[in-house]
């Protein structure tokens, strides 16, 4: 896996610090041109895995990295599910049946729909899981998808419930019908690496934010250095920067210092901030 | 340990379920919903106890406190159950839908010693917080004028089917949306003398407010306008916003950020300079010990729980608070039957009909139940 990865929240208006922030990147991002230019700056900076949600629009981003294979061989997506608004709203829109007619898979309608239908009846949550992951992954078909991420609003909702065996399920079908890792992406880890642990799910990637000042890091910076050191997982830093709040130099020499660290995901809008983020991880990564 | 259970499993009941279960010092004991599916499922594979109805619940469990999330009409039944029950009760915003259902239920409250606390998680972001602060300490002076905002993309097309589109059962913008920035106005500005001007206008829905305009008078010729929509599709998601301006200043704030600008002549406090001042959620949030969607929401929980533990009826939230808020929503609907004060010519200004006619819901009763008549027979072929 490479040490950086690029994430896509700047993409899509997500900012944790500023409302006003997050509208000037929509407006400029509103037109996907310019978010595979910045995909392409990425690239060409030697930043060449996406990590990104499920976002309509990546539909056309993955589409454009499919058609000009040969121009970017290297170009990689790491898909996180499910981009949670888009079920919210089409549930809202079109009901529960239209939604579901709207996100199930192409291959075999009938089939998706009638393990749908069983897995509803019979409280087999399990196929309906499966249903809907492959309806997030049609996006990305025939391009390199070798981690598949859970969404923490996903991970975090069902770790709260102790709805635990959804963690396996997930997992067991990432692997299987994706030869992909599974990764879970989280609010909570200390909390989770040891929910997962005990549901034998083995080296799983956990990707949560850790930073130097401990924004949005539950359980605490004792917890998390405790879990980074001792749990058998492969730990992903995202929000090194804390929204901004800490200076870029400062952010990633810390984050570089923290034990068993496999990857880094940072958001950028320009050329130079991916350039001097590279810089500055070719500088303080020296494991 | 306080023994919790959660009432309602819609997107609020089962992410408070998830948040409080996940609390320190919490045991789940029973999940209360009508819908069997779903708790069919939690049994399986989460191990709750579920229920279908409160009545059930308590004939087997006796919960210290119950969070209640369903339809804003069933809260004051419910929660009068519960608390004659003896159960402290967390309920979801609105409170209730009259301000004499609100009272009698605090009263009732008091008089079992209970804990209570509505769901105004507002009060527990990072930034709004700091407003409050900054307003007990003086530093934008004496309040002159407020704006109270709410914008999201909730009603985007002309739509209706759950109860959120029914305007007798706290459906609404009003309900859903303003609800939120109203009671942050209470908290800084308390309770309003008058209201006016108030217009609840449609922008697709039928029956129910997509947009609220209002404006809410204090003592001495202090006002705050309040502008309100939820059919706003330039915004991600939901965005409460407050704008203050004082003798001594002017404070903005949103979930995101404060700025502050702060006159030479005034109090200034600690940690604030004369002229701009910008602070944001990362150094003004408090970490909690489970994350799912804004510290707020695990935080007020967490203050709840904690509050029960101890016994301490006084806290952010009460019942009686969110009975003001309650209580002002009355008044604007009340308020916005009257129209304009002040016409400026002859013409008849014409107000969109929120309430549809008899005859065209009669004709919409009649299409849905022909289609269900057409499915049915198609289905038996």
């Amino acid at each position: 896996m490479d040490k950086l990865l690029f994430g896509d929240n700047q993409f899509f208006g997500v900012n944790h610090m500023s409302e006003e922030k997050a509208r000037q990147q929509q407006m400029r991002f509103q037109n996907t041109d310019a978010v595979i230019d910045v995909l392409k700056d990425a690239y060409d900076e030697g930043v060449t895995t996406f990590m990104c949600t499920t976002h309509d629009r990546i539909g056309e981003v993955a589409q454009y990295f499919r058609e000009n294979r040969e121009q970017y061989p290297d170009f990689t997506f790491f898909p996180g599910m499910p981009y949670a608004h888009k079920y919210a709203n089409a549930i809202t829109t079109d009901g529960m049946m239209g939604a579901m007619r709207r996100f199930l898979p192409n291959e075999g309608f009938v089939d998706a729909a009638m393990r749908g239908t069983t897995s509803l009846v019979g409280k087999d949550i399990e196929g309906l899981v499966t249903l809907l992951i492959d309806a997030e992954m049609k996006m990305f078909e025939g391009l390199p998808t070798p981690v598949i991420w859970l969404q923490n609003v996903v991970t975090d909702l069902l770790l709260g419930l102790g709805f635990n065996e959804a963690f396996s399920i997930f997992a067991d079908h990432v692997k299987s019908k994706y030869n992909a890792e599974p990764g879970f992406i989280t609010m909570n880890l200390p909390m989770l690496a040891s929910v997962l642990d005990a549901q034998g799910i083995a080296s799983p990637l956990i990707c949560a934010n850790i930073n130097k000042i401990g924004f949005r890091m539950s359980g605490g910076m004792d917890a998390y250095r405790k879990a980074l050191e001792s749990h058998d997982f492969r730990p992903v830093a995202m929000s090194v920067y804390a929204s901004g709040a800490i200076p870029a130099d400062e952010a990633i020499q810390w984050v570089c210092e923290q034990p068993n660290i496999e990857a880094i995901v940072f958001g950028a809008s320009s050329r130079r901030n991916i350039h001097s983020t590279k810089e500055l991880v070719d500088t303080y990564w020296t494991k | 340990m306080v023994k919790v259970a959660v009432v309602g499993l819609g997107k609020m009941g089962l992410s408070h379920l998830s948040m409080v279960r996940a609390l320190p010092g919490v045991e789940v004991v029973g999940v209360v919903d009508a819908t069997t599916y779903l708790l069919g499922v939690l049994k399986k594979y989460t191990g709750l106890q579920t229920y279908t109805s409160i009545d059930k619940l308590l004939a087997e469990q006796k919960p210290d406190a119950a969070v209640v999330a369903t339809p804003s009409r069933l809260h004051y039944p419910m929660v009068k159950q519960l608390l004659e029950a003896g159960v402290a009760v967390f309920c979801e915003k609105p409170f209730t839908l009259s301000g004499a259902e609100g009272e009698e239920l605090v009263e009732l409250a008091a008089a079992k010693g209970l804990v209570t606390q509505v769901g105004y998680h507002n009060r527990f972001v990072g930034a709004f917080g700091e407003i409050k602060r900054l307003l007990d300490s003086g530093a934008i002076g004496t309040v002159t004028h407020g704006l109270a905002e709410a914008y999201g993309p909730v009603v985007l097309k002309p739509q209706g089917g759950t109860w959120r589109s029914k305007s007798n059962e706290g459906g609404g913008c009003l309900y859903d949306y303003a609800a939120h920035p109203l009671n942050l106005i209470n908290w800084y500005l308390g309770e309003p003398v008058a209201v006016g001007g108030t217009v609840l206008n449609s922008v697709f829905s039928a029956e129910i407010d997509d947009e609220v305009s209002s404006t809410l008078y204090f003592p001495e010729n202090r006002t705050v306008s309040v502008s309100v929509n939820w059919s706003d599709e330039s915004v991600r998601k939901m965005t409460t916003r407050i704008t203050l301006w004082g003798t001594g200043g002017r404070i903005f704030a949103d979930r995101q950020e404060i700025q502050v600008y702060l006159r030479e002549d005034t109090t200034i406090p600690e940690g604030y300079q004369a002229g701009w001042n910008v602070r944001y959620t990362t150094e003004l949030t408090e970490q909690v010990d489970f994350y799912l969607r804004g510290e707020e929401y695990t935080a007020q929980l967490a203050h709840f729980v904690e509050r029960v533990s101890t016994g301490a009826t006084d806290g952010i939230n009460t019942f009686s608070s969110a009975v003001v808020t309650d209580k002002l929503i009355e008044r604007m609907i009340e308020d916005s039957g009257r129209g304009p004060s002040v016409r400026l010519s002859d013409a008849v200004i014409t107000k969109e009909p929120v309430k549809r006619s008899l005859p065209a819901r009669v004709r919409d009763a009649v299409r849905s139940g022909l289609k269900r008549v057409r499915a049915l027979v198609s289905g038996r072929k």
